[in-house]
């Protein structure tokens, strides 16, 4: 976005809230898949 | 409580990390299991005691969503997370008062009825408001959401089992980590409160169809509709097949790979039940986004006609190969998550937007229904067909057998469900606001 394009009523930039909501959600998820990943192996190596 | 208006500006990519945080924490019931072997041990318990917490969750589950449905309806999406966040949270604190003082029925208590209470209004909090903010992509926008409810459990069961672990298995152990728990939960799903948001407009997007676009149809109605009841026969059919697999997963394989050269190991097993897993999220977000390409009657198609196939054949020739076996286990597994996940755009498609969450609580009676039916009829028939003497392969024939019978009829019922008739149909807003007018003037004339 443009500078000219920020007037007084445009809404305020959304893009860091949506980025630490998708990581407050993500972090947690990425840490079950990867333990989910871990033991799934254990079907091939087990 | 008033429903929360988006500002103007309010992106909708906000919506599905708020939804998240709710199932992905509710989803920590599926991962109870874990509290079992140390209850047991630290209480005294037996192992159908130890049970009791969960099996009372998910029968409130059923019920709160199903009895709830139209409150949160009515009060918004905030309000029913809050609640969510409340009973949920509170259901982990009264449980750490329970095992801390050893008295385990207020883990009941607390676990079973408060925190159930809080998994059934979680669990139907988000539907309704994905659907109206991505009416162009309900089955994904839903299917985000069902996601986390499979994913809450693969979070909390390593991290509850190192808790455990890091603060001892007795009962103050055990305390200390229900309280932990139900701190943590709070401070997550408070993400889910602080940013929900109802669009402003019935047309949050561009180019999209407006939320109130075709027929819309109360709750109250659509349980009076056929539907209904075929999308409730449907829903419990896919399910119950899934938890045939789900539930006897890890001695399935051991036992239908005993007699080959190839044995599964137990930890090999453990291996195909955390795959299995991973196909059933999978599946809500894979196949839940695919209902948006190819329509959701074909979808279901797909899942019981293709389902019925696999199973086939795991019942023909499962024991002879077990890249098939666990392939075809796999399909069937994304499916199921496949199907719970779709379900919630299927009503928005019959009924509109107007009361889809409350149908959609109504609808997981269902999913009760198959929670108890799934494991009772597998359960059952290995445990005759070990008393007849069979074993490997053949004790589950007669099982995968039934499960085909069932995905058939669910087939069926799908087969039967056709556009609600208009006589349900609410009048549209502007139709009611004209009626409203004419009465209003009616009046004063």
């Amino acid at each position: 976005m443009s500078q000219n394009d920020s007037s007084p009523q445009s809404p305020p930039d959304r893009r860091p809230l949506i980025a630490f909501a998708w990581l407050w959600v993500g972090a947690p998820l990425a840490y079950g898949v990867y333990e989910l990943v871990q033991k799934a192996t254990q079907l091939f190596t087990g | 409580m008033s429903p929360p208006i988006a500002p103007a500006g309010w992106s909708r990519w906000l919506v599905p990390p708020a939804a998240l945080s709710v199932h992905l924490s509710i989803g920590q019931a599926y991962a109870w299991s874990v509290f079992k072997p140390p209850l047991e041990s630290a209480l005294g318990l037996s192992g159908t005691q130890s049970a009791l917490p969960f099996q009372l969750a998910i029968v409130m589950l059923g019920l709160s969503a199903a009895f709830g449905g139209t409150l949160v309806e009515r009060n918004g999406p905030r309000w029913a997370m809050t609640v969510a966040l409340i009973c949920f949270s509170s259901g982990f604190l009264i449980s750490a008062l329970g095992a801390a003082t050893e008295q385990y029925w207020l883990i009941v208590l607390g676990y079973g009825f408060v925190g159930g209470i809080g998994l059934g209004i979680g669990y139907i909090s988000p539907v309704s408001t994905l659907i109206k903010w991505f009416p162009d992509r309900p089955g994904m926008a839903t299917g985000i959401a069902i996601m986390g409810f499979g994913g809450g459990a693969l979070i909390a069961s390593p991290w509850s089992a190192q808790m455990l672990e890091s603060f001892g298995s007795d009962s103050s152990g055990i305390a200390l980590a229900f309280l932990v728990h139900g701190l943590s939960y709070a401070v997550f799903m408070t993400l889910g409160v602080l940013l929900v948001r109802v669009p402003r407009t019935e047309k949050p997007v561009e180019g999209a169809p407006s939320v109130l676009s075709g027929p819309q149809v109360s709750a109250r109605s659509a349980v009076r509709t056929p539907q209904f009841w075929c999308l409730w026969v449907v829903l419990c059919m896919n399910v119950t097949a899934g938890i045939g697999i789900l539930e006897k997963a890890a001695p399935m394989i051991t036992d239908f790979f005993k007699d080959s050269s190839t044995t599964v190991s137990a930890s090999a097993a453990a291996g195909f039940v955390a795959l299995l897993s991973a196909a059933n999220m999978a599946g809500r977000i894979g196949w839940s986004s695919t209902s948006d390409l190819i329509g959701r009657k074909n979808v279901y198609r797909l899942y019981l006609g293709a389902g019925a196939l696999m199973y086939l054949l795991i019942a023909l020739v499962g024991d002879s190969s077990k890249p098939l076996f666990v392939l075809c286990a796999l399909v069937i597994l994304s499916f199921y998550g496949g199907g719970f996940a779709t379900i919630p755009a299927y009503l928005k498609d019959l009924f509109g937007t107007y009361q889809v969450g409350a149908i959609h609580g109504r609808l997981l009676t269902a999913w009760s229904t198959a929670g108890v039916l799934g494991p009772l009829i597998v359960n059952w028939i290995a445990d005759r067909q070990e008393e007849a003497g069979k074993s490997g392969s053949s004790l589950y024939t007669l099982s995968l057998f039934i499960m085909i019978g069932l995905l058939a009829v669910g087939f069926v019922a799908n087969e039967l469900v056709r556009p609600v008739n208009a006589r349900h149909h609410i009048p549209a807003p502007r139709e009611a606001a004209d009626v409203a007018e004419r009465q209003q003037s009616a009046e004063s004339a």
